[in-house]
């Protein structure tokens, strides 16, 4: 069995048992009062511990399918991977062709495959960083499956959940899945090279987000062509700088 | 879609409260789920069918009490209720409203024999 989130790898059913004599048949009413997410928010709880002693900085990044999460990762990687030390965790539903991608840049990566399921959870985190030397590390990423629906509400541990957006996409997209932009600390404008081709208004967009989300904070990005990348980069150190001084 | 691993998390903590209980059966589960709780009661019921199968609340009734989306403004102190997730008052405009009810996902009883 698994000591740190009690699953049972074995197998056995170890809380099994039974009961004499006949039940009083009539009904009675249990008082549970239960988070539905309460497992997930406990193991959730446990990884920030773990993230915490190690002095990681840890992301979840979440988006819509092709907004460019992997793209961000590699061009992160090749470019401030040797001054700061990474680990990339890649969720998706099948395969390991990000994982793939992501290994050649020599950062250790562990793909994660939820088969059915539409998101990243604590429990599949907790599991993934086992791999990890976490004291080797300064910033974890965790590349959730492409979805702005489902991963909002699953707590992974993270430190900020960082949600792109490219501007193929539609500038009213913080309106359509509010879930996900409320649970964000910091909005990615990706693909800015491609506004001359699109209907895509940035200012309308920083607007919808801040009607979602007052708080957030909006950087405008082109993996392809590298504007902006300075300003994630600064943010990333700041925020790694922030979390080893608590 | 994420309705399944919600109810899931429901039934896991079902059994563990019914077990500890040594229930025979469950009759009812009572869910409080809020408007603004990013789950949908239709396709939570929808999973609870798929779920329930072969445990203790083969039989049960899923109760789900549906909890309105409210908040109270930081700038104007207006209290009102809202369908949609938004900081914006919807009396003065302001981005200060915050939600004080609509994103509950709890369970709270269970009628258990």
């Amino acid at each position: 069995m698994c000591i740190s989130c009690g699953c049972t790898a074995s197998g056995a059913e170890s809380h099994q048992h039974h009961h004499d004599g006949a039940h009083d048949s009539t009904a009675r009413i249990l008082r549970v009062e239960t988070e539905l997410l309460a497992k997930n928010d406990r193991l959730a709880a446990g990884n920030r511990v773990l993230f915490g002693n190690a002095g990681l900085f840890v992301l979840n990044l979440v988006s819509s399918p092709g907004s460019g999460k992997t793209t961000l990762l590699e061009r992160t990687l090749a470019e401030i991977g040797s001054r700061l030390r990474f680990a990339v965790l890649e969720g998706d539903q099948q395969s390991s062709r990000d994982a793939d991608r992501i290994a050649a840049s020599g950062v250790p990566v562990r793909q994660i495959n939820t088969g059915a399921g539409c998101h990243l959870d604590a429990h599949m985190v907790g599991h993934g960083v086992a791999a990890f030397a976490l004291e080797q590390i300064d910033i974890l990423m965790i590349e959730n499956v492409g979805n702005l629906v489902c991963p909002a509400g699953f707590d992974l541990g993270e430190d900020h959940k960082v949600v792109l957006l490219s501007v193929t996409e539609g500038d009213d997209k913080p309106l359509k899945y509010p879930q996900m932009f409320r649970a964000a600390s910091l909005m990615l404008i990706n693909k800015t090279d491609l506004l001359p081709y699109v209907d895509f208004d940035l200012e309308r967009c920083r607007t919808f987000a801040r009607q979602i989300n007052p708080r957030i904070e909006i950087l405008e990005i082109s993996c392809r062509s590298g504007m902006g990348l300075q300003a994630w980069y600064t943010w990333l150190a700041a925020g790694l700088r922030k979390k080893q001084e608590a | 879609m994420h309705e399944l691993s919600l109810t899931q998390n429901l039934m896991e903590i079902a059994a563990e409260h019914a077990r500890r209980a040594s229930a025979t059966a469950i009759r009812s589960i009572t869910l409080e789920v809020g408007a603004l709780s990013g789950a949908l009661p239709e396709a939570l019921e929808f999973a609870f069918d798929v779920c329930r199968t072969g445990t203790l609340a083969a039989q049960a009734t899923l109760i789900i009490r549906r909890v309105a989306g409210r908040g109270r403004c930081a700038a104007c102190a207006a209290d009102a209720e809202v369908t949609q997730l938004t900081a914006v008052c919807p009396a003065c405009g302001a981005l200060a409203f915050e939600l004080v009810a609509g994103r509950e996902l709890r369970l709270l009883e269970l009628e258990i024999d």
